[in-house]
């Protein structure tokens, strides 16, 4: 039976509900929180600060150093903490997502540390660190081209929906469940960063693209609204 | 009287926008890009997080947090990290530490740097070079240099120009209801010192209130109604506490 109707409800093109909210670490130099549903990521910011060791230095440009991590209770089952294989993949990940903003030009021989925590999990987590991690950096008064939204969409059987959950990545019916975690500028709304795991067919991968475009609009307005209401 | 009551009242509304990165504040051939933005076509964008100030054609972005970024002629307050031969290092609260050459010292230096200026003193300085290599800073003019007694509280850089007031306008008023000597450094490094502790415990509140309510205009007149009011209780309270 193909994926006419999502077990949960919502429009193929709707998110999970989303909250923002930016401040909530008092000693980071910027922090916010980030929430899809029961995905909630918290980012911190620290920085620009001296980079040490100081051959790690760059003369020419600061340094961004992502550090992604799940909280041992933020799955069902406890998982292991410290870095894993995936986790030191998603922080590398964000990094590259985020570099193509910030404006490490301006912060030359310094770092500026980025950690993301998943508190709770429930798919999508690079996306919501991601998203909070953007706002965080914001708030530190770091000097951005743009924001970065971020999303995941996922290919269940034949059709594309936007936000996927663990339930539905886990669909194995028909052609089963791609998920493709992807982040957009927020202004020139280009790519910068794209990840695909499963099958898709070109076409239905421009599809996804578009999609998620689209739904990053939505994210970025949650975004906007809660960097907004923190300087009120 | 009634007059100028109505315009702080105006002023009071009339609330600053705020912009994100990558948002357009304006477009137009007309305006300039100032501090925290950039031009990108014909439109004025955002290049930080912060409120928009708009001053005939300039655009400008005040930004509302952040590290302390130094600028040549700023006045800040530094603990000595480090002596070498030459001089004093110093941590002004930034992210390059900031270095204090012998003969940018009033005084004739012989013999050991430590018998003049050791390791944990607090120094006024101020900048005069941000290069690539450095910060030079100097002790030489009036009212710089080592701070001795009082406290020393931190504030958010940013809040720095509220807390010093139009013309110094707030700190005036501060330093006049406390009888407390203030040097607030550009770092957001404030030090305070009074011939009476509650003086100033009651300089650092009046501080911390001007930091809480900031971007309010008329903000002077709240911090005169707060003298009036307020301290007499709180301090009662803080010295029974160390009793």
């Amino acid at each position: 039976m193909a994926y006419t109707k999502r077990y949960d409800g919502r429009k193929f093109d709707e998110t999970r509900k989303m909250e923002a909210k930016v401040g909530i670490i008092k000693n980071a130099n910027g922090s916010a929180m980030f929430r899809f549903g029961d995905t909630i990521a918290i980012a911190s910011v620290y920085g620009p600060r001296p980079l040490h060791p100081q051959h790690l230095q760059n003369p020419q440009k600061g340094i961004l150093r992502c550090n992604y991590d799940m909280i041992s209770f933020s799955v069902g089952e406890r998982i292991r903490p410290g870095p894993s294989r995936r986790s030191q993949e998603i922080s590398k990940i964000t990094e590259w997502a985020l570099s193509s903003v910030v404006d490490l030009d301006a912060y030359p021989n310094t770092v500026v540390d980025v950690h993301i925590e998943i508190l709770q999990a429930n798919a999508s987590t690079r996306c919501a660190g991601i998203n909070a991690a953007a706002i965080a950096l914001a708030q530190a008064g770091i000097s951005m081209k743009e924001l970065v939204t971020s999303v995941s969409i996922g290919k269940i059987d034949k059709t594309l929906v936007v936000d996927v959950d663990k339930t539905e990545e886990d669909y194995e019916e028909g052609e089963g469940a791609t998920d493709i975690a992807m982040s957009f500028k927020s202004a020139s709304g280009e790519l910068s960063h794209l990840q695909l795991d499963g099958k898709i067919k070109e076409d239905e991968l421009r599809e996804a693209i578009k999609v998620g475009r689209d739904a990053c609009k939505k994210i970025y307005e949650v975004q906007k609204k809660a960097l907004k209401d923190m300087g009120e | 009287m009634i007059s100028e009551k109505k315009q702080t009242e105006e002023k009071e509304k009339k609330v600053r926008e705020i912009a994100v990165p990558g948002e357009t504040i304006v477009s137009g051939k007309d305006y300039l890009p100032g501090d925290g933005t950039r031009r990108e076509g014909e439109n004025i964008v955002a290049n930080k997080f912060g409120l928009v100030d708009i001053s005939g054609r300039l655009i400008k972005l005040i930004p509302l947090s952040g590290v302390y970024m130094p600028r040549m002629g700023n006045v800040v307050i530094g603990r000595i990290e480090n002596i070498t031969f030459k001089g004093w290092i110093m941590d002004i609260n930034a992210p390059y530490s900031a270095f204090l050459q012998v003969a940018e010292c009033p005084r004739f230096i012989k013999g050991d740097l430590k018998d003049y200026y050791n390791i944990g003193d607090m120094l006024s300085c101020e900048v005069i070079s941000v290069k690539n290599s450095g910060i030079d800073l100097t002790i030489k003019g009036r009212g710089l240099g080592k701070l001795e007694g009082g406290i020393i509280t931190k504030i958010n850089s940013n809040k720095v120009p509220r807390v010093i007031g139009r013309e110094g306008s707030m700190i005036k008023l501060i330093k006049e209801n406390t009888k407390c000597n203030i040097v607030v450094g550009q770092n957001g490094i404030v030090w305070i010192s009074g011939d009476k502790v509650e003086d100033e415990i009651k300089a650092r509140e009046a501080i911390e209130f001007v930091v809480g309510k900031s971007f309010i205009d008329g903000l002077t007149e709240k911090v005169k109604e707060w003298f009036e009011n307020k301290p007499l209780k709180k301090i009662v309270k803080k010295t029974e506490g160390k009793k």
